[in-house]
């Protein structure tokens, strides 16, 4: 069959089950704009921003498990993409993104609209590829959903040149299988590791499963919950990881990290067997890397054998896919009887005790935390949260437990502003019967704006809940413990009437100011359950997020609210930023 | 420690890049690089001499051997090898010289490759000590150019 290579590209889509493609068009990629048009199996949203196309899929990808696919045009609609690509980059999320490039007889010319695409995006994606020829074509797109599904999963770029998408040629069909000397992602489970895994294990008194993001990719859910009843040990939760074990399980200490809870933190901190899975000993995870868990031996599970050893020296490794080891784990502990932890329990019980999410509320202000709070219970926990980046994130992060995997949506790697909103669009089209709630800042929310109306055209409703504290909050927080109040530029004057920008937007705005007013607005807001709803919810413009590891401290060296705000802004402190 | 790590990977375009962009990025250093296709065109060798600890090295191993385009990455350091440089150097010579250069020459059993009445242009192959040693001992005035390929190797167990 002779096809022009746009249609090939169109075919191939088609053939990998794409649904969905997240896109915005321009000179380059018309061609494959003109081919997608004639297509009827796969929906094209049309964004407003790049960017946002890229976080859309990527949102969609996060919530379905599923590769998510965005097409951007040559040059700025290139340069736009890199921060959503970057995004998914660093929290490991399958994605194709495919760009225009200036015809094969031109580049390296300065043409119009021409950059170095493949360049640009080297450091920030799984694999690239430039296309110079359509019959390249199906063979590089094969490879393309291949990489960036298989192993650890990341970004895949594929570069065509404006001639590829107009060449016509016989096109022999999608491949059907691939293979590539240079990529195995498939590996065997080392046993002797395991046993020597299991011999560590069996030895501890003071175990802690620590789950990262690689459990929810990894689809690892059932198995991680599996071993963690079996074992009867604590298990705490990185940013990333929330919701692979259910959060509201009395085995679940919280998330860990700089804004973790107290037990889960002092738990790692005191342990002697951290068990590792799917985690990669982030900074905002470990801290201190000289403080960090002294007295334990760790196990650590990844499917990347370039995240072991990479911050922080182990003691056994099992390389593979999560599943498959904890499955060998499960195995290879069974008929074993483990030593009483129960101690272990009663000192981590006291821990609880702190409760360090307590917080203050006060007359007459709306506390953030009471916020999620309340959209937990209307929500009845059900909801998927995409959150953007700030208080409002770790906020939303600690107040909403999550009790499944794929329901907690946000940017943990990169910590991008602006992810939060084209991420829900991209998680409702994913789910469309579940309740979609977008947590976020005054600040980061002007960062995608624009996709409300992408948001109208394509009748994703969500909802909006925007913390607006009046402040890039998360900035002026660190402003205030390490740079002695000097507030610079971390006020957000002027800010928007969002309740009419909302409305000129096609969608429903609502302005919460007293707290009494907070439960029957969420109450109406999901009411609507056609409609985006934009809540505008005024919070305390000082509250802080605790507890909290400044950088440079330990795990068990927390600052906790309403007992540590004045040790905060001592001396250590300011050294530690 | 100097470790001398041999790449095999597929000889695309950008696949050079690849690896010196993740060099640059991770802060891993670079003290020489060589790139040829092998006997197999569709197959390159990148040899890099690197310093670093073992924590380093290790890293510089699993992180090359992540890029989809490579196929195979061994430390040659790590195990029983052969290794050589080249040099090419360019030598002024004079009536006074000529002598000293000479006896150098011969002491290192570099070649000549091109003599002109003021300069020779000398090659030297072998390790990179000895092509150290060799440069030293000639007198630094006299050298106007030096171009040295960087290390390559094999492995010698089949
Ligand atoms: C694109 C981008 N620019 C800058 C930052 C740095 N940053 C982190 S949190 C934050 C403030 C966010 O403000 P807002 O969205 O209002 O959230 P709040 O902290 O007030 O809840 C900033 C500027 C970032 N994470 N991303
Ligand atoms: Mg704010």
């Amino acid at each position: 069959m002779k096809l022009n290579g746009a249609q090939i590209l169109v075919d191939c889509l088609k053939s990998e089950g794409v649904k969905h493609i997240f896109g915005y068009p321009g000179g380059a990629v018309l061609h494959i704009y003109d081919a997608l048009d004639a297509c009827t199996t796969i929906d094209h949203i049309l964004v407003r921003h790049e960017q946002g196309a890229v976080h859309a899929a990527d949102g969609y990808a996060r919530t379905s498990g599923k590769c998510g696919v965005s097409l951007v045009t040559s040059g700025p609609g290139l340069t736009n993409a890199v921060t959503g690509i970057a995004t998914a980059f660093t929290d490991s999320i399958p994605m194709v993104v495919i760009s225009g490039q200036v015809p094969s007889a031109v580049i390296g010319s300065d043409a119009f609209q021409e950059v170095d695409a493949v360049g640009i995006t080297r450091s920030c994606v799984k694999h690239n590829f430039l296309v110079k020829n359509a019959n390249d074509l199906a063979e590089t797109v094969k490879k393309a959903f291949y990489i960036a599904t298989t192993g650890r999963p990341g970004p895949v770029l594929i570069d065509i040149t404006k001639d590829t998408t107009i060449a016509e040629i016989e096109y022999e069909g999608y491949p059907e299988t691939i293979k590539m000397r240079s990529y195995q992602p498939e590996m065997q489970i080392n046993n002797e590791q395991v046993a020597k895994a299991i011999a560590i294990i069996e030895k501890s008194q003071k175990p802690i499963i620590y789950s990262g993001g690689g459990s929810v990719i990894g689809n690892a859910s059932e198995v991680l919950t599996a071993l963690t009843r079996n074992t009867g040990f604590p298990i705490t939760q990185t940013l990333m990881g929330l919701g692979a074990y259910p959060g509201t399980d009395k085995q679940s200490v919280g998330m860990l990290g700089m804004h973790g809870t107290y037990e889960a933190n002092m738990a790692m901190h005191d342990s002697d067997c951290i068990i590792a899975v799917g985690a990669r000993f982030d900074d905002r995870i470990t801290g201190n890397l000289e403080k960090f868990c002294p007295y334990a031996k760790i196990i650590h599970i990844d499917i990347d054998p370039s995240s072991v050893g990479k911050v922080v020296g182990v003691d056994v490794s099992v390389i593979g896919q999560v599943n498959d080891v904890l499955y060998a784990l499960i195995q290879g502990l069974e008929g074993k009887t483990l030593p009483n932890i129960d101690p272990w329990w009663q000192q981590i019980n006291e821990w609880r005790k702190v409760d360090s999410l307590a917080y203050k509320t006060v007359e007459g202000v709306i506390k953030p935390q009471t916020v999620i709070e309340a959209l937990y219970e209307v929500t009845n926990g059900q909801a998927i949260v995409t959150s953007d980046v700030g208080q409002h994130q770790m906020w939303a992060a600690q107040y909403y437990p999550f009790d499944k995997p794929r329901r907690w949506i946000n940017s943990g790697g990169l910590g991008t502003m602006g992810f939060g909103l084209p991420a829900a669009m991209g998680a409702k089209l994913a789910e469309p019967e579940l309740e979609v709630a977008c947590v976020t800042g005054d600040g980061s929310i002007q960062m995608m704006l624009q996709e409300l109306s992408t948001m109208l055209q394509y009748h994703t409703p969500v909802k909006i809940i925007s913390l607006n504290n009046g402040y890039l909050g998360m900035v002026r927080q660190w402003q205030e413990f390490f740079y002695e109040k000097r507030y610079s530029m971390s006020y957000m004057d002027a800010l928007p009437d969002f309740v009419k920008l909302a409305e000129s937007y096609g969608h429903i705005g609502i302005r919460v100011e007293k707290e009494e007013d907070l439960k029957p607005a969420l109450i109406e807001a999901f009411k609507q359950k056609d409609r985006t709803v934009f809540l505008d919810i005024i919070t305390d413009p000082n509250e802080n997020v605790f507890p909290m590891i400044p950088s440079g401290a330990g795990h068990h060296e927390m600052l906790l609210a309403g007992r540590d705000e004045m040790a905060s802004t001592n001396d250590s402190g300011l050294n530690l930023v | 420690m100097r470790h001398i790590i041999s790449i095999q990977l597929e000889n695309e375009s950008g696949a050079l890049s690849r690896v010196s962009g993740l060099f640059s990025a991770r802060g891993f250093n670079i003290e020489s690089l060589t790139v040829a296709a092998t006997n197999d065109p569709t197959l390159s060798r990148m040899t890099i001499v690197s310093v670093g600890d073992d924590d380093i090295i290790e890293q510089i191993v699993k992180q090359v051997n992540k890029l989809v385009d490579v196929v195979k990455v061994t430390d040659l350091t790590a195990t029983e090898h052969v290794e050589r440089e080249l040099l090419i150097v360019k030598i002024s010579i004079s009536n006074n010289t000529q002598d000293d250069v000479d006896a150098q020459l011969d002491h290192f059993n570099a070649k000549v490759i091109d003599a002109a009445e003021d300069a020779y242009i000398v090659e030297l192959a072998g390790k990179s000590q000895k092509i150290n040693d060799f440069l030293a001992a000639l007198n630094a005035d006299q050298i106007i150019e030096v171009s040295r390929t960087g290390v390559t190797g094999v492995c010698q167990k089949i």
